[in-house]
């Protein structure tokens, strides 16, 4: 481990990764900053320039630079605007909006700052730990395991999509699986549902599919609902934090570490829920007179959620390193960014590319400290982005995500099939049907489809399923993510039938 | 009807669709020799279909109650918002992907974030002409040198 780690250390500390951390720590921070924008699309955005780098290394750490840098921007603008840029950061706007309110703006995003370099420090280090074990018992699994394996991912993703939303994370899912059959896949050459159309045969794009998810409806809904971007004028001063408070905080941060950690690494628990439940049970566990001040300005209130969101940030990427599966929309992006660049996230990128493995985790202390040293002093000028106007920002945004889907193929087709599936997209938005799935399930399709057939030739048929016992215990474990939230919502309202009305 | 069940509708015709072509259509032009193989280029295809099929039945017909949630934007109300800002904008990006080959990157990319932003109201022309060309000038060098993939500057009649 001591080897990869120096490894890593000096992958990261060339000077052209250094500049792509720094780079894309900022980069985020100024987009996720910009209600709406959250760190999918951001990162959407960014991949064509991360792709045309040709080092998967450089790339991968100017992402995460990105993504972290977007959690950071996007509580900036929860704890000044009460605007939050990512769905992450809404729990820090509880407490962190009330304190700026009470002219405590500086030691708020002094806390945020503290809590999400601790948070994505501590994350940090515990996957350098739990990622190298996991891969280990990773490199036992067939390709049987693995399609069992992505099975769970993906069921996990709707399970936790919420109540009466299983169902359409599921099919969106599904959508997404039959989109990635479109096109040649790799175990048969044959070009399928191309319907004749020479563009189809290589398939979508998985860049303009990912815009059209997510950048251009988020910039579709800022057009239609303009949000109020005043505020963030007055000059923020005080940074500083008192020993008493530190105090107050620092079990809070270690707790919240651990917690958001692990939750970033289940499949489909991200830094949102990572960052609610970080909220409530800091609150449940608080002495009483404390409690009364969570929603009020408590210092614990925003150290919580801000430490939850960064450890899930990095725990994320733990079934992405290890398993090549990801988790979230984020790091399913990630992915496939990846994987345009020839490198496969699996167990075995340990073995064959340390460098890429060891000096991703080391960018990520890196990227923390940047952010800490670089984005604090800096906090005050950069919320001065929160007053670029937005008939400046929105042709931006989507000229970005068009240059995006263009640079990716070169051709204008793209840009068109840009279009269309944005404003499919924007339409499922507004039947709340959720996105991430579609994604997650378009870009595990090919290699789904692939581990299944290869455990369907190996056993001449289905009979992997039941003659491999993990395989077996996966797929279960998959049936009963969906089933179980729907039999629970059908039991509390069979329970809720039985109980009068009254008063 | 509402709109999610009408979206589910239109998945349901998809799935049947592509079940239709997986399950009928596909395995005909199959070479004899990949018959013998037990998974099939439709293996796939098939099963996802059927559940495709299935789930969207299930949201079709109701059957996973959800709670009604106020969603960001109320779809029913549509025409509150800006409607038409946001349908100029599609319109542009089309025309944008239409123009982007025969006039060159440089003029189309300077027309459309001058529309862009004319269509969202801003008015000041001393400001958004420089920022509008300056923008594209320093992308397509970026584009164009620094990531070195090709972008057509001018229109094609100039023969670059």
């Amino acid at each position: 481990m001591l080897e990869g780690l120096l490894l890593g250390l000096s992958t990261a500390m060339s000077i052209q990764n250094l500049l792509m951390v720094i780079a894309g720590c900022l980069i985020g921070t100024f987009i996720g900053m910009l209600p709406g924008l959250g760190p999918m699309s951001i990162i959407a955005i960014m991949i064509p320039v991360a792709i045309s780098m040709g080092d998967p290394s450089a790339a991968l750490i100017l992402l995460a630079g990105v993504y972290y840098g977007a959690i950071f921007g996007g509580s900036t603008s929860s704890i000044l605007l009460n605007a939050p840029g990512v769905a992450g950061t809404v729990a820090s706007s509880f407490d962190g909006y009330p304190m700026a309110r009470q002219g405590k703006a500086g030691k708020a995003l002094t806390i945020a700052a503290i809590a999400s370099f601790a948070g994505g420090t501590i994350g940090a280090l515990l996957l350098m730990i739990f990622a190298p074990a996991l891969s280990s018992v990773a490199l036992l699994f067939h390709s049987a395991e693995y399609f069992a394996l992505m099975v769970v991912g993906l069921s996990a993703i709707a399970a936790f999509a919420g109540t009466g939303q299983v169902a359409k994370a599921l099919v969106m899912t599904i959508l997404g699986l039959i989109m990635a059959t479109v096109g040649e896949g790799a175990l048969f050459n044959l070009p399928r549902f191309t319907m004749g159309i020479m563009d189809l045969q290589s398939g979508f794009s998985f860049i303009t599919l990912a815009m059209a998810m997510f950048a251009l409806p988020e910039a579709l809904f800022l057009v239609l609902k303009p949000k109020e971007l005043s505020g963030g004028k007055d000059a923020i001063k005080d940074l500083r934090i008192t020993r008493r408070e530190a105090r107050a905080i620092a079990p809070v941060i270690g707790r919240q570490s651990l917690q958001g950690f692990f939750i970033g690494v289940l499949p489909g628990a991200g830094a949102t829920i990572a960052s609610f439940l970080g909220y409530a049970v800091e609150r449940n566990i608080a002495p009483k007179h404390e409690q009364d001040e969570f929603g009020k300005g408590s210092i614990k209130g925003l150290a919580a959620p801000e430490t939850a969101n960064n450890a899930a940030c990095t725990g994320s990427f733990v079934p992405l390193l290890t398993l090549g599966i990801p988790g979230s929309g984020t790091t399913a992006i990630l992915l496939g960014a990846l994987i345009a660049l020839n490198v496969t996230p699996g167990p075995r990128l340990m073995l064959d590319e340390p460098q890429i493995f060891w000096s991703v985790i080391m960018s990520m202390f890196i990227g923390n400290l940047v952010l800490l040293i670089l984005n604090l002093p800096l906090i005050p000028y950069i919320a001065k982005v929160l007053a670029v106007p937005r008939y400046y920002l929105i042709p931006f945004i989507l000229f970005f995500t068009l240059m995006g889907a263009y640079i990716g193929q070169n051709n204008a087709t793209e840009l068109l099939l840009l279009v269309g599936f944005g404003l499919c997209a924007t339409a499922l938005k507004f039947a709340d049907y959720p996105l991430a799935p579609l994604l997650i399930g378009f870009i595990l399709g090919g290699m789904m489809e692939d581990n299944f057939s290869r455990a369907m030739q190996l056993y001449d048929g289905i009979s992997f399923i039941w003659e491999r016992p993990m395989c077996l215990g996966l797929l279960c474990i998959a049936i009963i993510l969906v089933v179980l939230p729907s039999y629970r919502s059908r039991r509390a309202k069979a329970r809720g039938q039985g109980v009068a009305d009254g008063d | 009807m509402a709109l999610d069940r009408w979206i589910a509708l239109i998945i349901l015709g998809i799935c049947l669709a592509y079940g239709y072509a997986a399950w009928f259509t596909m395995d005909g032009s199959l070479a004899p020799f990949m018959r013998r193989n037990p998974v099939w280029p439709s293996t796939f295809p098939k099963v996802l279909s059927v559940i495709g099929i299935v789930l969207s039945t299930v949201i079709l017909l109701g059957l996973e109650k959800s709670e009604p949630k106020s969603a960001d934007i109320d779809y029913r109300r549509l025409g509150d918002y800006q409607l038409w800002q946001a349908m100029a904008l599609l319109g542009l990006m089309v025309a944008y992907a239409l123009c982007l080959r025969p006039v060159g990157f440089l003029i189309s990319t300077s027309a459309f974030l001058i529309v862009g932003a004319l269509i969202l109201g801003e008015r000041k022309w001393y400001i958004l002409l420089p920022v509008a060309f300056i923008a594209t000038g320093s992308v397509w060098y970026l584009v164009q040198q620094v990531l070195g993939i090709f972008l057509r500057p001018l229109p094609a009649i100039f023969g670059v």
